[in-house]
């Protein structure tokens, strides 16, 4: 089954624990800017939401690349860059809906989640679970669960 | 490497910015953050140095291991010779600025000078620009960062800045960063406003380097599970400090009225559970997962719907117990004013609880307050004097002055009623019950100041064996200890071995919420040589890591004595001794603190630290922490002593 990241916005706290361990995991050295996740905020009025890579069922980062260098993985469902074709050219990363596609100045490449092989750090860092490794079909069931039993409190409410 | 990040030093009177390495050697002896400061201070302001002349400086640094793989590396230090107390000025700040500032390759900043007009500094790729603020003058602390995020056009920027209370030199005025952080005491926001210097923002883009990065984020990990499963950080998840209330005001250990009480009754309305109901979530500083700040919306009056973070332990004192409140509206919206107007809660409830003493003994009058009534608890009045401090309005100028100079202002004995240790107010803990506590806010390098040297864990009765264990390590230790926290015994080297866990602390940049303040089973130096180690290779035993603590400590008293400072300041006002507690439980009522026990824990602190009677440190202290030794090249603090 394909797992991907799911986010959970309301739990963030926005610590950015996740872009540093994500930078290290990848580039042996801590710059948030280069990490594959961005927390992003909205300061003054309180909000904050990690933007991640959905692994898209038609990934348009695939798509636009002229040299076929992406690819999705058939059994994980990764979408994933080969360097060895990339010309970092960039057309992905403005392809890319969510900035998630991004471009590393400093190692020069462009750069997206690869779900760290399979153990995402973010995910084992984030002590509040805002990000979590969850197979695509819990993304629904989750939040169909918390409207569920919103909607269940207020029937049972109205019952008594 | 982590460890190429540089000084710079700016002269804003001039334009003029030089850079310069941080050595090996500076960084051993005193790792980085506060500590470096302290060096910093000593070597480039000049005795006297008038603490809003162009010649202080205004000092900004990450420490050791600000953004690396170390839970909590969040911590910024900002300081300067403080127009507060005229003592060492020197606050602690988290939020996001500190790994930007490394990321941009810096550690270290002194400004000095004045710029002719308001200015702000933009660090980046190795490099600073000056730039123009005459647009940013006059702005709040929050609005100030977005218009910088903006003109700049990088939402990833992060600044650190003065509100208009910095601007109009509000003695007591803070430096801010996000929404909610604070590097609070010691009025180092009005250094900044005297100098024209709005804010100082950052974007880097520079890597920082890890030494082992697999065993570090292995060990981090470790690191970050004893932290998050220690009780007390369940609960700081949870709530945050208000935590703390839950205990302190039932027991009876909160200054009330300014000093006349020791619990605030009928205070439901401010109790944790009862702030638990507003908050919207918890925000965290950077890599933090203790994420101690709420976050809620003020929900009624004028401020409807406002966004803030908050409120601390200090919040509910400051706005609540001292100044009479029972209303968790006025700490909420109190607590957001001052955020946005940048300055310090603690010292500005302590400045209104004061005036409010003052206008009941008939010391102030309706006149002097431009009709304003502070009877006690009058909610409206407090909210509004908030406004009248940050502008210096009407009594709002006197009060925004620092303790002594207001006394000084308003005369008629009113210097008998503030509550301060060299001219910065206290903490709304009521120490009288706590001998260590109130040992520690007398003595401290800063003034009256619980995150000094305060042995919080002294509160929790915790058995001799497990003092033990914590008190002597990583320095032997075989004298008295007693779980009694009404007790005189072992409290002077409680109060030494905190004071430097949090110099060390605030050197390393990591929060204190992840050390031995709250919790006693957090990491300590041993985890800290571990974490150096792995992060940026420099090997340091955990006595040497002590070692480097106790020198900045000790840098800080004697820069204070430097200023004039001596043992005579090292004390608490007359109603500790005087006025036993009235309230509180049975263990904590009738209790003050006696005058010769006082002077025998004052004198034992002493020979701990190893200073004179005086508190002066001795030739053989200063020999043994190689602050004495005289060296040409200036590159050593012994040139400063
Ligand atoms: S680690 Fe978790 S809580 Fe922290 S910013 Fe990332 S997603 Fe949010
Ligand atoms: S990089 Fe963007 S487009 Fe490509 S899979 Fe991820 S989210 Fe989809
Ligand atoms: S515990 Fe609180 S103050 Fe400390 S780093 Fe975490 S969020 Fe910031």
């Amino acid at each position: 089954m394909e797992k991907v990241l799911v986010v959970d916005a309301h739990k963030c706290t926005g610590c950015r624990l996740c872009e540093q361990v994500c930078s290290v995991m990848h580039e042996g050295s801590v710059n948030p800017h280069r990490a594959r996740l961005k927390i992003m905020k909205w300061e003054i009025e309180g909000e904050v939401l990690p933007m991640v890579c959905r692994q898209c069922d038609d990934p348009p980062c695939r798509d636009i690349c002229p040299m076929g260098a992406i690819d999705k993985n058939d059994d994980t469902g990764l979408v994933q860059v080969d360097y060895d074709k990339c010309i970092g050219c960039r057309m992905c990363v403005s392809a890319c809906p969510f900035g998630a596609m991004d471009y590393d100045v400093v190692g020069k490449k462009v750069m997206k989640c690869d779900l760290c092989g399979g153990d995402p750090q973010c995910v084992a860092f984030c002590d509040p679970a805002a990000i979590r490794f969850e197979n695509k079909a819990k993304d629904s069931s989750n939040a169909r669960r918390a409207a569920a039993e919103a909607a269940r409190a207020v029937q049972s409410e109205k019952d008594r | 490497m982590s460890l190429s990040r540089k000084i710079a030093f700016v002269d804003l009177t001039t334009g003029k910015i030089e850079t310069k390495p941080i050595s090996k050697e500076l960084r051993r002896k005193f790792l980085g953050g506060r500590g470096l400061d302290m060096y910093l201070l000593y070597k480039h302001t000049k005795p006297g140095v008038d603490p809003l002349g162009p010649d202080n400086v205004a000092l900004i640094s990450a420490g050791l291991l600000v953004g690396t793989l170390a839970s909590a590396s969040s911590r910024t230090h900002v300081g300067g010779k403080s127009p507060l107390t005229g003592y060492v000025g020197s606050a602690n700040v988290g939020g996001f600025f500190g790994p930007e500032m490394r990321l941009a390759g810096f550690d270290h900043l002194v400004i000095r000078g004045k710029a002719e007009k308001p200015v702000y500094l933009y660090l980046h790729d190795d490099e600073i620009e000056i730039r123009d603020a005459e647009h940013l003058w006059g702005t709040d602390t929050r609005d100030v960062q977005d218009l910088i995020r903006q003109e700049l056009a990088d939402d990833d920027i992060q600044s650190l800045c003065i509100g208009q209370a910095g601007e109009n030199l509000v003695k007591y005025a803070c430096i801010r960063t996000s929404i909610k952080n604070a590097a609070g005491r010691t009025g180092i926001g009005a250094i900044w406003g005297s100098k024209n210097l709005k804010a100082v923002a950052a974007k880097g883009m520079r890597d920082i380097g890890i030494a082992q990065p697999k065993e570090a984020l292995a060990y981090n990990k470790e690191i970050i599970n004893q932290v998050t499963s220690a009780k007390v950080s369940k609960t700081m998840q949870k709530l945050g400090t208000p935590f703390i209330w839950g205990v302190t005001n039932s027991t009876g250990l909160v200054r009330t009225r300014n000093f006349q009480l020791n619990q605030l009754v009928n205070a439901d309305d401010i109790e944790p559970e009862s702030i638990e109901e507003d908050l919207v979530g918890t925000a965290g500083c950077f890599a933090c997962q203790v994420h101690c700040r709420g976050k809620y919306f003020i929900k009624e009056g004028p401020y409807k719907g406002t966004y803030d973070e908050g409120p601390e332990y200090t919040s509910q004192g400051a706005f609540g117990a001292e100044v009479g409140c029972t209303s968790k509206n006025t700490v909420l919206v109190c607590n957001h004013l001052v955020n946005y107007y940048g300055m310090d809660n603690l010292e500005t409830g302590s400045m209104i609880s004061w005036a409010m003493e003052l206008f009941e003994k008939g010391i102030l009058t309706l006149e002097d307050t431009g009709g304003l009534d502070l009877t006690w608890g009058n909610d409206e009045t407090v909210i509004e004097l908030v406004h009248k401090i940050a502008k210096r309005e009407g009594i709002g100028d006197i009060l925004a002055d620092s303790p002594l100079e207001a006394a000084a202002r308003i005369g008629k004995d009113s210097e008998r009623y503030l509550v301060h240790v060299k001219g910065m107010s206290n903490l709304h803990s009521d120490e009288r019950p706590t001998p260590a506590l109130a040992l520690n806010i007398a003595v401290s390098s800063r003034g009256s100041d619980h995150l000094r040297g305060r042995p919080a864990i002294d509160l929790y009765h915790l058995p001799e064996k497990v003092l033990r264990q914590i008190y002597s390590n990583p320095i032997p230790y075989d004298g008295p200890l007693t779980s009694d926290y009404r007790d005189y015994e072992g409290k002077p080297w409680q109060v030494m071995w905190q004071e430097h866990l949090y110099s060390t602390v605030d050197c390393l940049g990591i929060c204190k919420y992840h050390t031995v303040f709250l919790g006693p089973n957090m990491p300590a130096y041993e985890e800290w040589a571990n974490l150096i180690r792995l992060n940026t290779g420099l090997e340091l035993t955990p006595e040497e890591i002590y070692r480097a603590g106790e020198r900045g400590y000790t840098l800080e008293r004697l820069f204070n004595i430097r200023e004039g400072m001596t043992r005579e300041d090292d004390k608490l006002v007359d109603r500790y001794h005087d006025e036993p507690t009235p309230l509180g439980l049975p263990v904590v009522r009738g209790r003050f603190i006696d005058r010769d026990k006082f002077k025998i824990m004052v004198d034992e602190y002493y020979a701990h630290h190893e200073w004179d009677e005086n508190g002066v440190p001795t030739r053989e202290k200063l020999e043994a922490l190689s602050l004495n030794t005289l060296d040409k090249s200036g590159s050593e603090p012994s040139n400063l002593v």
